[in-house]
């Protein structure tokens, strides 16, 4: 992952403005930088979002295709992911250098989607074993600054909130061929239940204490930070540790706590703003074009 | 409280648009024609078109007698003798360190360059060889005036002064060279309690103003004790004013920081950075530099 390298005063200097709460840039333990959220930025897709939270810079593209369902759930769609790590974001990617971090984050995905409750996959049913819509999910990481995971989180619902499928209608004639016919009206589509897709927060443990949003100085100076993936219920679907540090038990629980009540704020702002770009229409100019 | 804001993005928009300022300038964008005369000679930033001149960067264009170069805006940072700059240290070589200035190429600090702890002057050993990563490790930050420039563009540092030195504990903010104004001093203790050095080279170093000035061990051993909250509220806050005036693409300089920093004072520091109240800061400083100039 992109990192920076910092003194040893630095690193004192952010350890100790943290046990004050009183960060570099003047926020608290648990406070987000701004958060700046657009869907539909680009028209060749099902569903996009654009989120740049302080220097990081996300791109998600939600494209919905035909597929057939896998073996073990004959009628369920299903959902794809694939993550991009630009060389534009950092150098180091350039090559085959951001693919593990690619993987990492592809995994993450995967492993919050994996429950059942998280979206309603059997709406993308059109044909059991034969037809479903397949979700192809692909992230562009197109600058790091910092509490990646998060921001990708985010873009990954807004994305998802978005995307608008097809309705398609199966005829079947009467020697027992089927037909898929698509409506012809395009405004004629499904949407997706976005209300459990759950959001991760990343705490990191720096010095004695947490934060949430990490910026890349602060990630270097913690030596290991606890990746929750919360709903907007505030339950806990999915918990990672990343970093070579080792966290107490007693501070996992403090942690997870924090994370609940930080990830439940989170989901409502976002809901709120999505709602927001929604009733503003189409006549609203985008930013991000 | 945790605070979190989620918004739909705006256009940025610049103020200082909104005000006219330095129109007398000859600015250009790549392609376009300086000038058809052909009495003119072809300086950086130009290349020669059809019998005419043109630009291959943004920028201002600079005459000193018959040669024509423009200036570019947008820039990694270009050394010339005398600059004060600030750097990270990447890597510890043979006699000399390798230290990262955002110039096209890393610039060089070598030991015989360079003070002794305690100021001592003498000959550098072997020894002293040796001993180079306890002076200056990969990561640390100096403050360094620049020595000499190489004909491939590399500069040469030194620190053979008081003033110059490792950096304790503060803040680095990263912005482009071309937005410090070059001044008599770029060492500036500010009225609001803290101190900043805005490097030539857009690297700008905030920091508790030091108690005493002279310290004995010559800026080697760094003072780890806790910065005071206040300190910490006027650096942090100066810290959001420096990326707001960076942001409105204002000069950066002793008064315009000090203007901006007053002007942020009725804003929380976290909310110095969200767009409106960033626009509505620099309008004023903007306005009271203005007022200055007369």
């Amino acid at each position: 992952m992109a990192s920076v390298v910092l003194s040893e005063a630095e690193k004192v200097y952010i350890v100790h403005g943290i046990q004050a709460d009183l960060r570099v840039d003047g926020r608290g333990c648990e406070d987000y930088r701004c958060i700046e959220v657009e869907t539909d930025v680009v028209s060749n897709t099902s569903g996009s979002a654009r989120v740049k939270l302080g220097h990081t810079d996300i791109l998600v593209g939600v494209k919905a295709e035909m597929g057939t369902p896998k073996l073990e759930n004959p009628n369920e769609g299903y959902l794809e992911f694939f993550v991009d790590c630009s060389a534009n974001a950092t150098p180091e990617f350039e090559g085959r250098g951001g693919e593990e971090l690619a993987t990492e984050i592809v995994n993450t995905l995967y492993r919050i989607f994996s429950s059942e409750s998280t979206i309603d996959v059997k709406s993308l049913c059109i044909n059991p074993r034969e037809h479903c819509w397949v979700l192809y999910v692909d992230v562009l990481l197109l600058e790091c600054g910092g509490n990646l995971f998060d921001a990708i989180s985010i873009a990954v619902k807004a994305a998802l909130f978005n995307t608008r499928i097809p309705k398609v209608r199966v005829l079947e004639d009467e020697e027992g061929s089927k037909e898929i016919e698509l409506s012809d009206d395009p405004y004629d589509c499904i949407r997706l239940n976005v209300e459990n897709v759950s959001c991760i927060i990343t705490l990191s443990k720096i010095g004695c204490r947490h934060v949430v949003d990490a910026t890349l100085q602060e990630e270097a100076c913690s030596l290991a930070s606890l990746l929750l993936s919360v709903t907007s219920r505030g339950t806990l679907t999915c918990m990672k540790k990343l970093g070579n540090g080792s966290l107490d038990p007693e501070s996992i629980f403090e942690m997870m706590e924090t994370g609940k009540r930080v990830g439940k704020k989170l989901h409502t702002s976002l809901q709120k703003i999505l709602d927001k770009e929604e009733s503003l229409g189409t006549t609203r100019q985008k930013v991000s074009d | 409280m945790a605070a979190i804001e989620v918004r739909l993005p705006v256009a940025r928009k610049l103020v200082v648009q909104s005000l006219a300022q330095g129109s007398d300038k000859h600015l250009v964008a790549p392609g376009d024609t300086i000038t058809t005369d052909t009495g003119y000679m072809r300086g950086h930033g130009t290349y020669m078109g059809d019998e005419k001149l043109v630009a291959s960067v943004a920028g201002t264009v600079e005459r000193v007698n018959k040669l024509i170069c423009v200036k570019a805006l947008k820039t990694r940072y270009n050394g010339e003798v005398g600059d004060i700059v600030v750097g990270r240290v990447t890597e510890v070589q043979q006699k000399r360190w390798k230290v990262e200035t955002n110039a096209r190429l890393d610039s060089v600090l070598l030991l015989s360059s360079m003070n002794l702890p305690g100021g001592e002057l003498r000959r550098r050993s072997a020894e002293d060889e040796l001993a180079m990563r306890d002076y200056l490790q990969e990561g640390d930050l100096i403050s360094a005036e620049v020595q000499a420039v190489f004909s491939d563009g590399a500069v040469s540092l030194h620190t053979r002064s008081l003033k110059y030195g490792k950096l304790g504990q503060g803040v680095l903010v990263q912005v482009s060279p071309s937005l410090v104004k070059r001044q008599k001093t770029h060492f500036h203790d500010l009225p609001c309690g803290a101190s900043v050095i805005l490097g030539n080279n857009g690297f700008i170093w905030i920091y508790p103003t030091p108690e005493q000035k002279d310290e004995e061990a010559g800026g080697f051993v760094t003072n780890l004790e806790p910065v005071s909250l206040h300190d910490r509220e006027v650096i942090s806050r100066l810290r959001n004013c420096i990326l707001a005036l960076v942001a409105q693409k204002l000069m950066l300089y002793d008064t315009s920081i000090v203007y901006c920093y007053e002007a942020s004072l009725p804003h929380q520091i976290k909310d110095i950075l969200k767009p409106e109240v960033m626009q509505e800061i620099v309008l004023e400083t903007r306005q009271r530099l203005l007022g200055l100039e007369g």
